[in-house]
C-alpha cells in the first residue's frame, strides 16, 4: 500500500551516514565528553568528599553516642560549642601553634630556597635532602621529638644543661609544649616548602639576577628586589597551604602528648583537631565531634577567603 | 572521534564499576573456610596474657576444628572506641571482646541489645564461683549477664627498696607496712624520704595515679547505690582529690602521668619515683619496664592500714552479632576457668576474679620482686576490698580530676581552682 511508505507521523526517519543527524551527535558528544572524564573524580567526591561533608552536618544536629541512636538536637550542640571555653582555648592554642610553627617554617624555607638556587657542589643532594623530613612519618617524627623534649632524659635538656639553664618541663609548661610541637612542625614542613619556592625561583628569569649583579646588587639586594617580588605568587600559595594545614594539626600534638587528646592538663597545646578527636573517641559524643567538624570547616573557608581577598589587594596596588 | 567515545564509555564504565567495587566491600563479612574448622576471631587490649602463655595454642590443640585468630590494641582507650564503632555498624567484631571493668557498667545500662546473654549458653555454668561483686556488676536489670570476669585489681604498694634504704627509711615489707596506718602516714613518710632522698628521685610518680589508688578503696565514689551522680557531694572523693593534691603541692611527686608520659615507663628503671600503688595488674608492667636489671630492686608491701582496694580488671564477652556462639561461649568459659585464671597471674600478675583460683594463689611469690608473698599481698587486699558502686562516666570523671591534679603539681594551679575547673569540665561533658 502506497500509505505505508510514507513515514509515520512521530517517526523519525532513520539515520544515514553524513546526514545532519550524524554531525549533532558528534556535537553532543564533544560538549558531554569532558564532563564524562571529569565524572569519576566528582563521583570519588561526592562519595567521599560531599558525602561526609553533609552527614556530618546532619549529624551535628542530634545527640550521638557512640553506640546508641541518634536523637534531634536542632542548634543545641552548637550553642554548647559557642558557650564552651574549651572550645576557646582550643581555637586560640590553633591560632599560637599554627603562628609559632607557619611562621619561622616559611622564613627558613624562603631562605634555604634561595641558597640552594645557587651554583654550588652536591646541589641535587641537598634539594633532595630536603624533602627527606616531609616523608617521615608523622608518629615517627613526634614520636622522637617527644623523646627529645623529655624532662628527666631529653636531649634538648641535656644541651641546655651543658649551658647552664635549669631543665625545662617541655610537655607540662604553656608555651614550652606549644614552641615544641612547633618545633616538630618546622621540621616536618620546612623542605616541603623549599622545594616549593626553589620551582617558582626556577621560574624567574635568571637575567635579571645577571643584569642585577652588574649592577653592583648584592645578594641580599637580590633576594629583595628580584626574587620576592618573582616569588609572590608562590609564597600566597604557601601561605594559604600552610594555614589550611595549621587549622587541621593533630598528629603531631596528639603524639606528643602520648596519644591522649587533652593537650596537657590545662590544654595547653590542645588544638582544634584534638577537640573533636577527644569529643568523639574519648567520650564518644559524635554529635559534638561533628559541630566542631563544621564548625573547623567554617573557620578555613573564611581563612581562606581572607587570604586570597588580601592576596588580590596586594596584587592590585 | 570515534576514539573520544571510546575512552568516555571506557571512563564511564570504570567510575560505575568503580562505585560498584566501593558498595561491594561495604557489605562484604568474613568468609568461613570449607574444611568444616570454626574460626574463633579474640579481640583484647594490653595484656590478658592468653597469648603470652600460649592459652590459645593449646585450646585449639584439644578442641580440633577450632582456630583462633587474635588481636590486641596496646591502650584500652584506642580500643573501646573502635570497638564501639564496629558494634554500632554491626561489622567486624570479633566473636569475643575484652571488657574493661570502667567500662562494664555502661555495657549493662546501655547496651544490653549487642551483648550475648550469657545464662542462655555454654558458659552458663561458669557465672558462679566469682568474689561477690565481678559478676553483678556484669548483670543487666533483668538478669542478663554479658561477660565472664577475668581478672580484678587488688592493690599494694610497689617500692624501690635500695632507694628507700638510701633515704634511711625500712625497706622490709612487714616494717614498712608497720609504718602505713593510713594514707596521710603514706604522705609523712613521703615527707621524710624527700629529706633524705637520692637526687631526682620523687616519693611517688604523680598526684593522679595517688588519687586513684585512694579513691579505689572506697565503696561509693562517683554514683550512689540509686544510680545517681555523686561526684561533687561525696566526701570521699573531695578528700582523695585533697590529699593527692597536697601531695603533690609538696613536691613529693615526680609529675609523671600515669601511661602517658613517656618519662613514667623510664621512671621505673631510672628511679624517678620510689614509690607506686600497684594494682596486681601492674606487676608485670613494671617488670617489663624496669627489665633484668631491676631485678630485686622492687618490693612490694599491702596498701596502707592493710586497705583493700580494686583498680582495674576486665571481662570477656561475645557480641550479639557473632555467627560463633556455642564455640566462642566455650573458649570464654575455658579462658576464664580457675586453672586458667591462676596460670595467668603466675605469668603476667593478672590476679584471679574467681576464688577457687585465688585460693591456688594464695601463697605465690615473686622472685623478680625480691620473692614477695604477691599472692598473699593481693588476695588479702581483694578479701578487704569493698564492692564498688560503678557509673556508666567513672571514665570521664576521673579523667578530669587526674588532669586536674597534674595541673596542680605541674602548673602550680591552687587545688581549689584545679577541683572547681574538674567540676566545670565533668559537668560540660556529662551535664
Amino acid at each position: 500500500m502506497p500509505t505505508t511508505l510514507r513515514p509515520a507521523p512521530g517517526v523519525r526517519t532513520p539515520p544515514r551516514a553524513g546526514t545532519p543527524w550524524r554531525t549533532r551527535l558528534f556535537q553532543v558528544e564533544e560538549r558531554t565528553a569532558p564532563y564524562a572524564y571529569i565524572a569519576p573524580f566528582f563521583l570519588l567526591f561526592a562519595a567521599f568528599g560531599l558525602f561526609p561533608l553533609v552527614y556530618t552536618a546532619w549529624i551535628s544536629l542530634h545527640s550521638y553516642k557512640l553506640g546508641s541512636d541518634m536523637e534531634w538536637l536542632g542548634l543545641d550542640n552548637y550553642t554548647w560549642l559557642l558557650s564552651n571555653p574549651e572550645f576557646y582555648n582550643a581555637l586560640w592554642k590553633t591560632v599560637t601553634i599554627g603562628v609559632l610553627s607557619t611562621v619561622p617554617q616559611l622564613a627558613i624555607a624562603l631562605g634555604l630556597a634561595h641558597l640552594l638556587n645557587y651554583r654550588m657542589r652536591g646541589r641535587t643532594f641537598f634539594r633532595v635532602s630536603m624533602i627527606m623530613p616531609y616523608a617521615t612519618s608523622v608518629a615517627a617524627a613526634a614520636l622522637v621529638f617527644a623523646q627529645l623534649f623529655g624532662r628527666d632524659a631529653g636531649a634538648v635538656n641535656w644541651l641546655l644543661g651543658i649551658v647552664g639553664v635549669d631543665a625545662v618541663d617541655w610537655r607540662n609548661g604553656d608555651w614550652t609544649a606549644q614552641v615544641a610541637i612547633s618545633v616538630i612542625v618546622i621540621w616536618r614542613w620546612t623542605g616541603y616548602n623549599a622545594l616549593i619556592y626553589l620551582a617558582g625561583m626556577q621560574s624567574i628569569s635568571q637575567d635579571l639576577y645577571e643584569a642585577a649583579a652588574l649592577d653592583g646588587a648584592s645578594r641580599w639586594q637580590q633576594f629583595r628586589h628580584v626574587t620576592l617580588p618573582g616569588l609572590r605568587p608562590t609564597i600566597l600559595f604557601t601561605i594559604v597551604v600552610s594555614t589550611i594545614g595549621a587549622s587541621q594539626l593533630f598528629g603531631e600534638p596528639l603524639i606528643f602528648g602520648g596519644g591522649k587528646p587533652d593537650g596537657g592538663a590545662l590544654g595547653q597545646y590542645q588544638t582544634l583537631g584534638l577537640f573533636m578527636y577527644q569529643q568523639g573517641w574519648t567520650y564518644g559524643s559524635l554529635g559534638r565531634a561533628a559541630t566542631v567538624a563544621w564548625v573547623t570547616f567554617l573557620l578555613i573557608i573564611v581563612l581562606v577567603l581572607v587570604n586570597t581577598r588580601l592576596a588580590k589587594r596586594r596584587a592590585s596596588k | 572521534m570515534k576514539n573520544i567515545r571510546k575512552t568516555s564509555t571506557a571512563a564511564l564504565t570504570t567510575a560505575v564499576a568503580g562505585t560498584l567495587l566501593l558498595a561491594a566491600c561495604g557489605g562484604g563479612g568474613g568468609s568461613a573456610p570449607d574444611d568444616g574448622t570454626t574460626v574463633l576471631t579474640v579481640g583484647l587490649f594490653g595484656t590478658f596474657g592468653y597469648e603470652e602463655l600460649g592459652l590459645f595454642d593449646r585450646y585449639e590443640a584439644e578442641h580440633p576444628g577450632i582456630t583462633i585468630t587474635y588481636e590486641s590494641t596496646q591502650g584500652e582507650d584506642k580500643y573501646w572506641p573502635a570497638l564501639q564503632t564496629r558494634l554500632a555498624s554491626g561489622s567486624g567484631v570479633a566473636d569475643v571482646q575484652g571488657i574493661e571493668v570502667a567500662r562494664i557498667a555502661d555495657v549493662v545500662a546501655n547496651q544490653q541489645d549487642l551483648w550475648t546473654d550469657l545464662r542462655n549458653t555454654a558458659a552458663a555454668p561458669s557465672i558462679d564461683g566469682y568474689v561477690e561483686w565481678k559478676e553483678p556488676a556484669a548483670t543487666t536489670a533483668d538478669g542478663a549477664v554479658l561477660g565472664l570476669g577475668t581478672d580484678i585489681g587488688p592493690m599494694g604498694i610497689c617500692y624501690r627498696s635500695d632507694l628507700l634504704a638510701q633515704a634511711g627509711l625500712p625497706t622490709d615489707p612487714a616494717a614498712l607496712s608497720a609504718r602505713l596506718t593510713s594514707w596521710d602516714d603514706y604522705v609523712a613518710l613521703g615527707t621524710e624520704y624527700r629529706a633524705a632522698a637520692p637526687a631526682g628521685s620523687a616519693w611517688m610518680d604523680s598526684a593522679g595515679g595517688f588519687y586513684n589508688a585512694i579513691i579505689s578503696t572506697e565503696q561509693e565514689i562517683y554514683y550512689d547505690a540509686t544510680g545517681n551522680l555523686v561526684h561533687e557531694s561525696n566526701p570521699a572523693v573531695r578528700s582523695a582529690f585533697d590529699t593527692a593534691a597536697a601531695a603533690g603541692q609538696a613536691g613529693l611527686t615526680a609529675r609523671l602521668e600515669q601511661f602517658v608520659d613517656p618519662g613514667w615507663d623510664a621512671g621505673f628503671a631510672s628511679g624517678s619515683f620510689a614509690t607506686i600503688a600497684c594494682p596486681s595488674w601492674m606487676i608485670g608492667y613494671i617488670k617489663g619496664k624496669a627489665g633484668d636489671a631491676g631485678s630485686g630492686l622492687w618490693n612490694v608491701t599491702t596498701l596502707p592500714g592493710g586497705a583493700g582496694g580494686n583498680w582495674g580488671g576486665a571481662y570477656l564477652g561475645i557480641p550479639a552479632s557473632s555467627e560463633h556462639v556455642e564455640e566462642a561461649a566455650e573458649l570464654i568459659a575455658w579462658l576464664t576457668a580457675p586453672e586458667q585464671q591462676a596460670e595467668v597471674f603466675a605469668s603476667v600478675g593478672n590476679f584471679p576474679s574467681t576464688t577457687a583460683a585465688i585460693a591456688m594463689v594464695g601463697d605465690a611469690t615473686d622472685p623478680w620482686f625480691n620473692g614477695a608473698p604477691i599472692g598473699q599481698i593481693f588476695s588479702d587486699s581483694s578479701t578487704n576490698a569493698p564492692v564498688q558502686i560503678l557509673g556508666p562516666e567513672d571514665g570521664v570523671i576521673k579523667s578530669a580530676m587526674v588532669q586536674a591534679l597534674l595541673s596542680v603539681e605541674a602548673n602550680g594551679v591552687t587545688p581549689a581552682d584545679a577541683w572547681n575547673s574538674a567540676l566545670a569540665d565533668v559537668n560540660n561533658q556529662v551535664g
